[in-house]
Parts: structure tokens; C-alpha cells; sequence
């Protein structure tokens, strides 16, 4: 009886010291955001809103901010888009080297991001073409293309070869199916694999740091803020990346999965 | 006849659906990788990148002790980082998965992974607040009175693991927990009734069926830390130099981009062996 109940309080001290360590970081980011003085470090002074003006009326971070957007979202769906074609022709159709083909499509996700990063500027350094918002998408592309073909093509059971067999023998065209039927019935990996490409984009470093030029993104433009060291208002440019990412992770999580779940 | 040629046809469409997204990989993964490739094998004169062809390079690095203790540090962090991880996040996984009450464990199991989407760069500068001089650690600790100077805690191989650690913790609790839960109890009640005790049961069942859920983690665990250039930079410092960070050196300061490619392809054979180390659990199939 006692080492049961032993075991049982030396599991949820364990649990919650584990929850303590996952989100001191976090809590200690969010609290220093609202640091009324010029350091995000304890004594606590008091909560001022103040770093977070700061940072909606920096036009270089609202600009960095707009620019990781337009990248994620631009970036997620080139790669859902290419992801899904693929899935549907590699999951639909009998090719030769299938497997081969599959092995390639997903090979970069066993790749570095930085050595991805560092073969396509080596590239496009030698191809003379610019560094822009358009080269980070390109690689963004690349890392999210393997994740979306894999989602979507985990997701392509055989209960729904059958209802695609139907459409077409009911005279639906090939992009038809693709379009009406089997895009609808793959809508929650679809979104899925969305919605993660997103995040990753949005979250990305090393790419974005190496392909860009004059036009950053946030992850970027928050790496030289850096350099000003401990600073409140990179705590509140920091919430406010974490706010954005949770929101997206709720909204996957009640559109995607409690869809899945009720079905 | 009339089949083989619907099939051809069939064959032409499927094509049409593949071939965008082959075209895209093979012009910005596989082409760029033998660009760099060949880069490795060229050098620098001056300010000049001449294409010599040879392993000059790949001789350099294993002469020049920076470069390779660079590698000899990834490695030394990286095997550090995925032990501890794995050792702090089965616990963890295992409470999740036996002692928290069905219904909450969803909930768990979102909160554990939460700070997992905090911008990898924030995240590091948050482990840089806890642990720096005037940090929130050593504040504490002199507050409470337990030392009279600041520690050194950031900057040190110690804040990159921890800051490491903190990640895959919440990675390693999840491919975990996804294996403990697949595991039907049968297993353990009938190794019980065989008469094993709890650490039989543990050893010799439980261990061995999430063998696979904890090779992939450690797997993505190698891989995403032996390649990441934020962490060491920001909580390491300069002290003692990462791979990834290396690779940095040599295209910021120097622009020596046949060197910085040379490491790179090292990197890679790294990864690749480590991948085929744990081949046998890694499994991409369609299930």
C-alpha cells in the first residue's frame, strides 16, 4: 500500500517538475514582456504594455512579420499543392520505380535544413540569380514538399480508390475526381499538412537567413535584434510569435482533427 | 490491345500528376546537392573559387584540429543531448500514458508539447534569459542565498545542452507516447501471470515493443540537433565551436564556400550513417 502510494507521488512529482522545465523558458519570456524597466530579468518591476507598442510601431519587424507570412502561406501551399498531385498519382496509378520515386520525394527530409540552405545558395550564387523573398520561399518549398506528399499519401486509403472508381465511371473526368472527389474526402490531411507547413515556414531560420538579402523574415529580423542582448522588446516580438503559432496549432486542432475524430 | 493502350494512357496521366513535384525536388534538392558536392571539390585563391577537382579539402579537414574538433563537439553534444532526452522523456511518456486519467491525457499531452512552437530562435533567447549572469537561476540562487556570485551558466556547452534537452524532451514524449498507447495491456497481464515482476515486465516486455517509438525519436533527435546552428550559437557562444557553426564561419568571415560545402557533405555522411544505425526501426512505408 505505502510503495504504491509512493510510487504514485514520486510520479506526479516527477510529472510536474517535467511541466516545470518544458515551460520555465516560455513562462519566464512571456512574464519579462511586460518588464516595466530596460531588462527582462528578475526583480520583476511591475506590467507595462509598453515593449509591445514598441514593437507594432517598429516598421521593420511589422514588415518582417508581413514577409513571413506571405512566405509561410505561399510557401505551404506550392508545397500542398505538389504534395498532393504526387500523393494522388504515386497512391492512385501503377508506375515503374515507385518506390524510388517515393524514396526521392521524401529524401530531403532527412537532410539538414542548413546544408538544404547552403545547396541551394552554392546554386543559385552560380546561376548569378538574386537573393530574395522568392529563393526563401523556393526552399521553404522543399523542406514542406516531402511532409505534405506524406501526410496526404499516408492518408489515401483504399475505401476511397472505390468511390473514385465510381465518379469515373460515371463519366467524371481525371481532374474532376481529383478536384471534387478525392480532394474533399482528403480535406483533413489536406488542411493538416497545410497548416504544419505554415508553422514550419513561419518558424524557419537557417533557410530564410541564407537566401535572403534586403527582405527578411521574422525568425531573421528577431536573430539581429539579438545582438542588442537581453532586451524586453524581444521578449514581446517573441510572445507575440508564440501567440501566432498557438493560434494556428488551435485552429488545426479544432477544424482538423475533431473533424477526423468525429468521422 | 485495347487494355495496353488505355494502361499507356492511364501511365501518361499518373506522370502528369508526379512530375511537378519530382521536377521540383531534383531542381532545388538534387541538382543544388551536386553543385555542392562539386564546390567541395574546388578552392580558393584570393577572392577566386577555382575548380581544382581534387579532396584537397576533405585532406584539410582532417588536418586542421578547428575544423575537426568541430565535428568531434556535434558529435559529443549530440550522443549527450539524445541520451538525456530519451532517459527524461520516457518518464514522462509512461506517466502520461498509465497514470493520468483518459480523458486528460490529450490535454497532457498538447500542454507537454506546447513550448515546442515557440520560434526556434525565441526559444533559445528564453533559455539565455533563465540562465544568464543576471539571469533568472542565478538570481534566485543569490537571492535565496545559496551562492554570493553569479554562476557561469550561459555561454558553456552545459546551456546548449540544456536548451537542446528542453526540445527534444518534447519531441521524444510524443513519438513515446504514441508507441505506449499502441501496446495492447494483454501483454504485460499475461507476462505478469507468467510471474515476471514489474521490472521483468518492464525489461523484457514493455521496453522491447517501444524500442521502435524510441528510435525514432532519437533518430530525429540526432538528426535535428547535429545539423542546428541557433542553439550553440546563442547559448554556446564562441567558446568552443559546433559543426553547423563552422560551416557559418567559413561563408560569413572567410567566404570560403568550397570549404563551407566540404563540411557539409561531412555532416551529411554523418547523418547517413547514424540513419543507417537505425534503419532497421525506421520504417516509411504506407501503412
Amino acid at each position: 500500500m505505502i510503495s504504491s502510494r509512493l510510487s504514485k507521488l514520486a510520479s506526479w512529482s516527477y510529472l510536474i517538475a517535467l511541466y516545470g522545465f518544458i515551460f520555465l523558458p516560455v513562462a519566464v519570456l512571456v512574464l519579462f514582456s511586460f518588464q516595466d524597466g530596460r531588462l527582462p530579468v528578475p526583480p520583476f518591476n511591475g506590467a507595462t504594455l509598453k515593449w509591445y507598442g514598441e514593437v507594432f510601431s517598429d516598421s521593420r519587424l511589422m514588415s518582417a512579420l508581413t514577409n513571413s507570412l506571405m512566405v509561410a502561406i505561399g510557401s505551404a501551399t506550392v508545397a500542398c499543392v505538389l504534395g498532393f498531385c504526387a500523393a494522388y498519382g504515386l497512391a492512385r496509378f501503377v508506375l515503374p520505380a515507385s518506390r524510388l520515386q517515393r524514396g526521392l520525394l521524401i529524401a530531403p527530409m532527412t537532410v539538414s535544413y542548413l546544408i538544404i540552405a547552403l545547396g541551394l545558395l552554392t546554386t543559385f550564387n552560380w546561376l548569378g540569380v538574386s537573393l530574395s523573398l522568392w529563393t526563401v520561399g523556393i526552399g521553404h518549398v522543399v523542406i514542406n514538399l516531402p511532409l505534405c506528399f506524406a501526410i496526404i499519401y499516408a492518408s489515401m486509403g483504399d475505401h476511397q480508390k472505390n468511390i473514385e472508381r465510381a465518379a469515373r465511371d460515371l463519366g467524371a473526368a481525371e481532374w474532376q475526381v481529383m478536384t471534387q472527389v478525392s480532394a474533399p474526402m482528403l480535406m483533413p490531411s489536406i488542411l493538416a499538412a497545410f497548416f504544419l507547413s505554415v508553422t514550419f515556414s513561419w518558424d524557419e531560420f537557417i533557410i530564410a537567413f541564407l537566401l535572403s538579402r534586403f527582405d527578411v523574415t521574422l525568425p531573421v529580423e528577431i536573430w539581429s535584434m539579438l545582438r542588442s542582448g537581453l532586451n524586453p522588446k524581444t521578449n514581446a516580438v517573441g510572445s507575440v510569435v508564440f501567440l501566432v503559432s498557438v493560434a494556428l496549432l488551435l485552429i488545426l486542432e479544432l477544424i482538423v482533427f475533431r473533424r477526423t475524430a468525429k468521422k | 490491345m485495347a487494355t495496353a493502350s488505355l494502361e499507356t494512357r492511364e501511365n501518361r496521366r499518373a506522370w502528369g500528376f508526379v512530375t511537378p513535384a519530382l521536377l521540383w525536388t531534383v531542381a532545388f534538392f538534387v541538382i543544388p546537392f551536386i553543385v555542392m558536392a562539386a564546390m567541395s571539390l574546388a578552392t580558393r585563391k584570393g577572392r577566386e573559387i577555382v575548380m581544382a577537382w581534387n579532396f584537397d579539402n576533405y585532406i584539410e579537414f582532417f588536418e586542421k584540429a578547428h575544423l575537426l574538433k568541430g565535428l568531434f563537439v556535434s558529435l559529443e553534444i549530440t550522443f549527450t543531448v539524445t541520451i538525456i532526452s530519451v532517459i527524461l522523456a520516457y518518464p514522462l511518456a509512461w506517466i502520461i500514458a498509465e497514470r493520468v486519467p483518459q480523458k486528460w491525457q490529450r490535454m497532457a499531452l498538447i500542454m507537454a508539447i506546447l513550448p515546442f512552437w515557440t520560434s526556434y530562435v525565441v526559444r533559445s533567447y528564453s533559455w539565455l534569459l533563465v540562465l544568464a549572469q543576471n539571469g533568472v537561476i542565478n538570481n534566485t540562487l543569490v537571492y535565496l542565498g545559496v551562492i554570493s556570485e553569479p554562476l557561469e551558466l550561459a555561454s558553456t556547452r552545459s546551456a546548449t545542452v540544456i536548451g537542446f534537452v528542453h526540445f527534444f524532451v518534447m519531441l521524444l514524449t510524443l513519438t513515446i507516447y504514441a508507441n505506449l498507447v499502441q501496446m495492447p495491456p494483454n501483454y504485460r497481464r499475461a507476462a505478469a501471470d507468467l510471474g515476471a515482476n514489474g521490472f521483468q515486465v518492464f525489461w523484457h516486455v514493455v521496453l522491447p515493443l517501444t524500442l521502435p517509438g524510441i528510435m525514432v525519436g532519437a533518430f530525429l533527435t540526432f538528426v535535428l540537433c547535429i545539423g542546428d546552428y541557433i542553439t550553440p550559437q546563442i547559448l554556446g557562444g564562441n567558446n568552443e565551436l559546433a559543426l553547423p557553426q563552422v560551416i557559418m564561419l567559413q561563408l560569413g568571415r572567410r567566404a570560403d564556400f568550397p570549404m563551407a560545402a566540404t563540411l557539409s557533405i561531412i555532416l551529411m555522411v554523418v547523418v547517413t550513417l547514424a540513419y543507417i544505425a537505425c534503419a532497421r526501426w525506421l520504417k516509411m512505408e504506407r501503412t
